[in-house]
């Protein structure tokens, strides 16, 4: 909502009120990348197009166009598609616990690949540098703003939890996924390349809150670790894949110790638990599902 | 580290709201630079601090994790944050990443100035 003088709401602008869920361009746009927007530094003008000025910003083609409910397009073969179809997305500021800035790092040194090569790579194969046990069913148009994935994840004691992903933001060196309600925490990841120093440094930084009281506690009781041990994997497996062996470095800072008691609430879309309701009511549907056919016939 | 793309300037309007003006890009760069115009901006009295986005040129994901950071920490202060002079694109990012459930956006500095 914005707001004009004497404080009066007014309605945001019909271009964005009537915006639709669209596929991104996926990086085709412009986007001059870290270094070039670096070159172009101070430049206030948009890019002509055709002797004529662009009303779009430089970013425009990198950013999801989603502001209602998650669609699902396509669900793979093997993939669960459980709690994320019309939900919202959840920013950090919409968690419960406290929030976190976690980055994970690699050093990719004596190597000539550049940072879009590898965000490139790491776009392309993100599904196979994760731990056993989880798996992330990307669009087949691939890691592109707005596109939305399924993620079907393994958690401590093994408790299955069906959710998915908005891929926010991506552009040639960096990409954005955005959790929904009821993913285990509220926030973005970001997975970006930098070539800095004469060395190449790849990342995940993660910007969450647990998204409820149930979550918090188990983050508490060792899912941090989990979680750590999860992106620590993830990069490794990334440095693998271009034959390198680093280790993984990890920074934690606690920018909120305060628990959001007003998003409490979120517990009611708790996707693990409703993932194990609907895993323990599978028999029941099927002999529902017999018992209809049997009707119909 | 890369140099940011970005300039940003404080003004103290009144002993209890200033305003920080930004102009270019908001990246993970500029976190130097928005936490440096924080600071000038922010005295013990100060109650709200206003960002102006006319300028913005250019943001990406880091550069709204950088906004959140700068929210919760002025919340902490005790203080609150407003904005104005976002583009109909920009407008769509806040509501996208849903900061505008946090940050009241106005459509001017005057009527920013008169809510603050």
């Amino acid at each position: 909502m914005l707001y004009q003088d004497g404080g009066q709401p007014r309605p945001y602008p019909a271009t964005i009120r009537n915006r639709t869920p669209v596929q991104g361009t996926g990086g085709a746009g412009p986007r001059p990348g870290i270094q070039k927007e670096i070159k172009t530094a101070m430049s206030t003008s948009p890019v002509p197009t055709n002797g004529q000025p662009d009303e779009q910003p430089r970013d425009a083609a990198f950013w999801s166009s989603y502001t209602t409910g998650l669609k699902v397009s396509n669900v793979p073969s093997g993939a669960l598609n459980l709690n994320v179809e019309g939900k919202l997305v959840n920013g950090p500021l919409q968690g419960f616990g406290r929030m976190w800035q976690k980055t994970y790092s690699i050093t990719l040194n004596g190597t000539s690949l550049t940072a879009k090569e590898v965000i490139k790579t790491w776009k392309e194969r993100f599904p196979e540098f994760w731990p056993k046990g989880n798996r992330f069913f990307g669009p087949l148009t691939g890691i592109a703003p707005g596109e939305v994935a399924l993620l079907n994840l393994t958690l401590t004691g093994g408790i299955k939890l069906s959710t998915g992903v908005l891929v926010l933001y991506a552009d040639e060196e960096s990409f954005t996924l955005m959790t929904p309600q009821g993913h285990i925490f509220a926030g973005w990841i970001t997975f970006s390349a930098l070539e800095e120093n004469g060395s190449l440094v790849a990342q995940a930084q993660v910007l969450m809150r647990a998204s409820d009281p149930i979550y918090e506690l188990g983050f508490r009781l060792g899912m941090y670790k989990e979680e750590d041990k999860f992106w620590q994997h993830t990069l490794k497996s990334l440095a693998s894949s271009f034959g390198i062996d680093v280790p993984v470095e990890m920074q934690a800072i606690c920018v909120d110790p305060r628990m959001q008691w007003s998003h409490a609430k979120n517990v009611w879309h708790n996707a693990a638990m409703r993932t194990t309701i609907y895993t323990i009511s599978t028999p029941l549907r099927w002999i529902r599902g017999r018992g209809r056919k049997r009707n119909q016939q | 580290m890369p140099q940011a793309n970005v300039v940003m300037h404080a003004r103290r309007v009144t002993p209890t709201t200033s305003i920080i003006d930004i102009q270019g890009d908001i990246s993970a760069f500029a976190e130097q630079e928005l936490m440096r115009a924080y600071t000038e901006a922010s005295a013990p009295t100060t109650r709200t601090i206003i960002l102006n986005f006319t300028g913005l040129e250019y943001m990406n994901s880091s550069g709204i994790g950088l906004i959140v950071t700068l929210l919760i920490r002025i919340n902490r202060q005790k203080q609150r944050m407003l904005a104005f002079g976002l583009s109909d694109h920009y407008q769509h990012i806040f509501e996208l990443t849903r900061l505008n459930d946090a940050i009241k956006i106005y459509t001017s500095e005057a009527a920013a100035l008169a809510a603050a």
